[in-house]
């Protein structure tokens, strides 16, 4: 079938595609053919698509305009499924594949004929910066049903609705150089570290490496200059000390030299990564690089001329027209003009011209804005008699759909006036050029601030130590120069490095007089800005230069409060294309200097990247470490419920199935927590508390430090002895608790809150380095190494006493002691400690052993009604008791004495510790300061709810001086009834007061302030 | 993302190996309880936030769990140098550039004490 009826504008020859391959793809719902090498954006052109999508704010119709990451306006959503959708995907950046699914990003209901079209052509000029904001505003409580309607209008992409089934992968990688770009700059750059030896990662974000040199019209070494390109990275490719990425865009210049490198692996096979030999390769690598020295060859973006009507499809940056023709064999329409202000751009118009008269191609004219332009490509014009107008600009497109013509004049770009009469020429294709913008995004990441140069007419990257910049990166546009300064600014870093360049012959350029550019970013019209027909500087948000006087009218002189007002680079363009454009015309509205202006802050990323290229591995199960106690297999086994603490999975409770159903259902959690609670109270419960912090204390000095670190005394705590004790920071406040055990003179095992282990070994491990290094002490977290049942109940000693060779005898094993001995014939270290207020014994054994003595309590305790029982009971039974749970209960603001806990403060001790100095501030001593209480509802059935906040006076008017609130709050089976602790100001003087909570439904509740131990008020039972 | 240099495992390491502890060099008043509420308060609640060096305590956390400090610019984020517990710091506000090392100063001395003789 003859090409050139399915693809209008493909050329029969010429290009890096492969004729041969044909591939097919859709979009828009409209199928089309391209070939191998193509990316979506010339196989797009090539089929003569004109409209790609709909702008943001006005909706008007938009082609493509560019052939790199700087493209505005072709965002694609891509993906045939709902799990392969993959959102604003630069047609610019995409390379075809066969089956490719690609819809317009914008455009409801559909791009040709679109609803919202018509407010960009009527209601243009009334929708000014801020329109949306402006007009909408009032009432604010529809604005949520506004912003629905403006975002189905609006919108960019959306994000797929189901799992991703791919994966992605990080890689941390080292070298020395790390060179960003694979242009001319770049390559020369690499090749130079690599013959020194040193480790190169070389990495490009297009498809193919080789940058400018892949579409010049030079010639290196008198070879097309795509020849030079593929030696010098042959050679690269053959040396062990260098990487080389290519589809890898840097996108983020991170703190000293890390560099985030996004390698898409997949994206030009298919939708969803592909079997290869039989595996799946991640679909992308996010390579977290450290390097040495860096040198950014990113190169530099053209500018597009700002004049009226120049977002009509047909309108194109120069430079891109040449990338289709010569690296793509697309041209992208028939009858061309171009704007410029520089020699660069008249290869558009070599390269369109020398297509032939035949082809049907023809360069209606060259518009040159300078009065006498006489470079060699100049030259070179005249002589194929293309027609040059001088002094000269495009005004304004015309056309709607597709550029029909070119309005010309004469300008006086100094006076921003147009000085002549206008002429129309007749085309379809308008290309234009303002200019060459340096990519300095990566530079402004490190925070170095860009300075304007008036000789390269943009800015220049500022370079912190270890950063180089080389080639168009930094202005230097010549390919002879552009390929001198790489070697010379990688044999710089290589020197940073203490290394020696490697030699290398540079290729034979043939040398290019160019004429000096003139500075052009808006061009003048006949009318003012304002009245003019739109002017777009940022196509992607649908910035105009009007929008921009606009702003500086209404008092937004500082270049980021345009950005911002006007949304101006924005989006995924991040100021790429019409940045230095805006800042001109706002410096003109200003009347100041573009470097007086400053330029807006670069940040991370250059590019978007895909969520799962970020999340890398981190996800699912891998999202966060979860810990397992040593019988977890046993409460799973069991159909525990399990709940999140720390990083634990902790059993939360047992539902049981209901001995009455027949449909196996299973208890309630209510009706488990009060079925556990009542066995721990009547028989023996078994609770799993490995997750307690455990930290083994060592030392002569270990004594003194828990004298010094805790409130309380450890003087005189004997070898097989307990004690609580609680744990301030040097402000006065809680931070931890929990009971340290005298195993020796010189050796302590401290436990902390499950949450709180790793913070509690950090902080004294502060203390004894910082403060205290003379002490001799020594810390060993060994929470994993033990595990810790908590066997509680009336029933505990007679269970224990059938399986352990340790004398329980109440005189001779006394609460708050421990004995070493054998349970279950390991050998094990049982505390009498009790969180549950009923006599208890917390057996700790070797995290091994923990299945076994598990089960043979179980296989003897099944006539004491050995019961496990999770988090949620033990919740109950503390604060049956007034326990209290750090973080919980207090939450950085409270005391020990806030607490109540005066008796746990020994503010007798010879050093003062942490936290006592500060119990004597003025604010510690308020009397109004928030204490710890008990509340019982008036109403038994109520349980009040965690958070309630409390006050005085219900009938106060609002808003309510609020004098507390909820801390825990439970249903006790053994009261039959709800009861909280709660802290209230001035508390603990408040007994028998009745407080008022009022709660979300409107309902209030009355409650009494009690004490905060409701069970057992004398600590009786744990004594048994 | 910082790329720190452990004094104590002696090799540059990524700082997620390490945590942040706040202003280095905040020394405990000796007698707390004598001590006014007015310089308990500056000990505890009040920090320097310089623009430019500054010093500071981390803790090789998933490392060694040693403490050490760290002189680091806060405009640049460039880190001076390292230093153990104990130690003085090289770079400071008054040196930016590093005091003269005691090496340098026993030059500077010597070449004082040679013109010294010419003299």
């Amino acid at each position: 079938m003859n090409q050139s009826v399915k693809q209008p504008n493909r050329l029969g020859e010429g290009g890096r595609i492969d004729r041969a391959r044909t591939l097919s793809f859709t979009f828009n719902g409209k199928r089309y053919t391209g070939h191998a090498g193509d990316t979506l954006a010339s196989a797009l052109l090539a089929n003569g698509v004109d409209i790609v999508n709909r702008s943001f704010k006005y909706s008007r119709p938009r082609g493509i305009v560019a052939a790199g990451p700087e493209e505005p306006n072709a965002l694609v959503q891509l993906g045939s499924t709902e799990a392969a959708q993959v959102p604003n995907v630069r047609a610019t950046q995409q390379a075809l594949f066969d089956g490719l699914t690609a819809q317009s990003t914008n455009g409801w209901p559909n791009v040709q004929r679109d609803v919202m079209g018509l407010v960009g052509k009527l209601g243009g000029r009334f929708m000014p910066p801020g329109f949306y904001y402006k007009t909408f505003m009032a009432p604010a409580s529809m604005w949520m049903t506004y912003e629905k309607v403006i975002r189905m209008g609006a919108g960019l992409g959306r994000s797929p609705m189901v799992p991703d089934p791919d994966v992605y992968d990080h890689l941390n990688q080292h070298c020395d150089l790390l060179v960003v770009g694979a242009g001319p700059a770049g390559l020369a750059a690499a090749l130079t570290a690599a013959r020194s030896g040193a480790r190169v990662i070389l990495c490009d974000e297009q498809e193919e490496m080789g940058g400018s040199l892949l579409d010049s019209r030079e010639r290196l070494n008198n070879q097309p200059a795509a020849q030079w390109a593929e030696q010098v990275l042959a050679e690269l490719a053959e040396c062990d000390n260098v990487t080389l990425l290519a589809r890898t865009t840097a996108n983020g210049y991170h703190d000293h030299h890390f560099v985030t490198l996004h390698e898409r692996r997949t994206e030009h096979l298919g939708e969803t990564a592909p079997v290869v030999d039989g595996y799946c390769p991640s679909r992308s690598r996010m390579h977290r690089v450290r390097a040495g020295q860096v040198l950014l060859a990113t190169g530099a973006h053209e500018r597009p001329l700002v004049y009226a009507g120049n977002d009509v499809p047909g309108n194109l940056v120069a430079g891109a027209v040449s990338t289709y023709i010569r690296r793509y064999g697309v041209v992208p329409g028939t009858k061309l003009v171009l704007s410029t202000s520089n020699d660069h751009a008249y290869r558009v118009a070599l390269d369109w011209h020398d297509l032939g008269k035949a082809s049907g191609r023809e360069v209606v004219a060259i518009v040159d804005a300078r009065q006498a332009p006489d470079g060699e490509l100049v030259e070179q014009a005249r002589a194929r008699g293309i027609r040059i107008i001088t002094g000269s600009a495009v005004l304004e497109a015309k056309g709607d759909k597709r550029v029909s013509g070119a309005r010309v004049a004469t300008i006086d770009a100094e006076a921003f006036k147009v000085t002549g009469q206008a002429e129309t020429l007749a085309c379809d294709t308008i290309a234009s050029s303002g200019g060459y913008s340096p990519v300095i995004h990566l530079a402004s990441h490190t925070g170095a601030r860009p300075t304007w140069s008036d000789e390269v007419l943009g800015f220049v990257p500022g370079l912190v130590k270890g950063v180089h910049a080389a080639g168009s990166a930094r202005g230097i546009h010549d390919l002879a120069e552009g390929l001198a300064d790489g070697v010379a600014m990688a044999a710089r870093a290589l020197e940073a490095l203490g290394r020696t360049a490697g030699s290398i012959e540079l290729p034979q350029v043939d040398a290019l007089r160019e004429g000096a550019a003139c500075a052009l970013y808006q061009v003048p019209h006949e009318k003012q800005t304002l009245r003019a027909p739109k002017q777009f500087v940022d196509l992607q948000n649908d910035v105009t230069a009007a929008a921009i006087e606009l702003a500086t009218r209404e008092g937004f002189e500082s270049i980021e409060h345009v950005k911002r007002y006007t949304a101006m680079g924005f989006g995924t363009d991040q100021g790429k294309l019409g940045n230095i454009n805006g800042m001109a015309i706002a410096a003109r509205c200003l009347n100041k200097t573009i470097p007086e202006v400053g330029t807006t802050v670069f940040r991370p990323n250059y590019t978007p990247v895909t969520f799962g290229a970020i999340a890398g591995r981190h996800c699912r199960e891998l999202f966060d470490p979860e810990r397992y106690t040593a019988l977890h297999q046993w409460h799973v086994e069991q159909g525990a419920e399990f709940e999140d603490v720390g990083q634990w999975k902790r059993p939360w409770y047992f539902p049981q199935v209901r001995a009455e159903a027949a449909n196996g259902e299973r208890e309630s959690m209510a009706e488990a927590v009060a079925r556990e609670c009542l066995a721990v109270r009547e028989k023996v419960g078994i609770l799993d508390a490995s997750t307690l912090g455990k930290i083994d204390i060592q030392g002569p000095d270990a004594r003194e430090f828990l004298n010094r670190i805790y409130t309380n005394k450890w003087a005189k705590l004997e070898v097989g002895r307990a004690r609580y004790g609680l744990m301030c920071r040097d402000d006065g406040m809680l931070m931890d608790d929990g009971t340290t055990s005298c195993l020796g003179e010189n050796h302590f095992l401290m436990t902390t809150t499950t949450g709180g282990a790793a913070g509690v070994m950090e902080w004294l491990e502060l203390w004894h380095q910082t403060e205290w290094p003379e002490l001799q002490v020594y810390f060993t977290s060994v929470t994993d190494h033990w595990a810790t049942m908590t066997v509680t109940g009336p029933e505990a000693r007679k269970l224990l006493a059938e399986i352990t060779d340790i004398d329980l005898d109440r005189e001779r094993f006394k609460f708050m002691d421990w004995r070493e001995g054998k349970v279950a014939d390991v050998p094990a270290r049982v505390f009498r400690i009790s969180f549950t207020g009923e006599l208890a014994y917390e057996i700790n054994v070797q995290a091994n052993y923990a299945r076994h003595v598990w089960k043979t309590l179980f296989e003897h305790g099944d006539k004491y009604g050995l019961t496990p029982y999770g988090t949620e009971t033990m919740h109950v039974l503390r604060a049956e008791k007034g326990f209290i749970i750090v973080g919980q209960d207090s939450d950085g603001s409270v005391t020990p004495e806030d607490l109540g806990m005066q008796w746990a403060v020994g503010y007798d001790k010879p050093y003062s510790w942490v936290g006592k100095r500060a119990l004597s501030r003025s604010d510690t001593r308020r009397t109004e300061r928030k204490q710890l209480v008990g509340l019982k509802p008036k109403d038994p059935k109520v349980v009040l709810e965690e958070g309630a906040q409390i006050v005085f006076d219900p009938d106060h008017a609002i808003p309510m001086p609020m004098v507390g609130h909820v801390t825990s709050s439970y249903y006790s089976p053994t009261l039959e009834s709800g009861f909280a602790l709660a802290v209230v100001k001035g508390g603990h003087r408040r007994m028998g007061e009745i407080v008022y909570l009022p709660s979300a439904d409107g309902k209030t509740h009355a409650a009494e302030i009690v004490g905060p131990i409701f069970y057992d008020s004398k600590g009786e039972r744990q004594h048994v | 993302m910082f790329h720190i240099y452990c004094p104590y495992c002696e090799e540059l390491r990524e700082e997620e190996e390490f945590h942040p502890k706040g202003q280095a060099h905040i020394a405990r008043p000796t007698d707390p309880d004598t001590c006014s509420d007015e310089a308990w308060g500056d000990y505890l609640f009040f920090r320097d936030n310089p623009r430019g060096i500054h010093h500071e305590l981390w803790v090789h956390a998933v490392g060694c769990r040693k403490f050490f400090n760290i002189t680091r610019n806060t405009v640049s984020y460039e880190i001076l140098e390292t230093y153990k517990i104990g130690e003085e710091p090289r770079f400071t506000a008054e040196h930016p550039a590093g005091k003269p090392t005691e090496q340098a100063a026993a030059e500077a001395e010597a070449v004082a004490r040679q013109e010294g003789v010419k003299a």
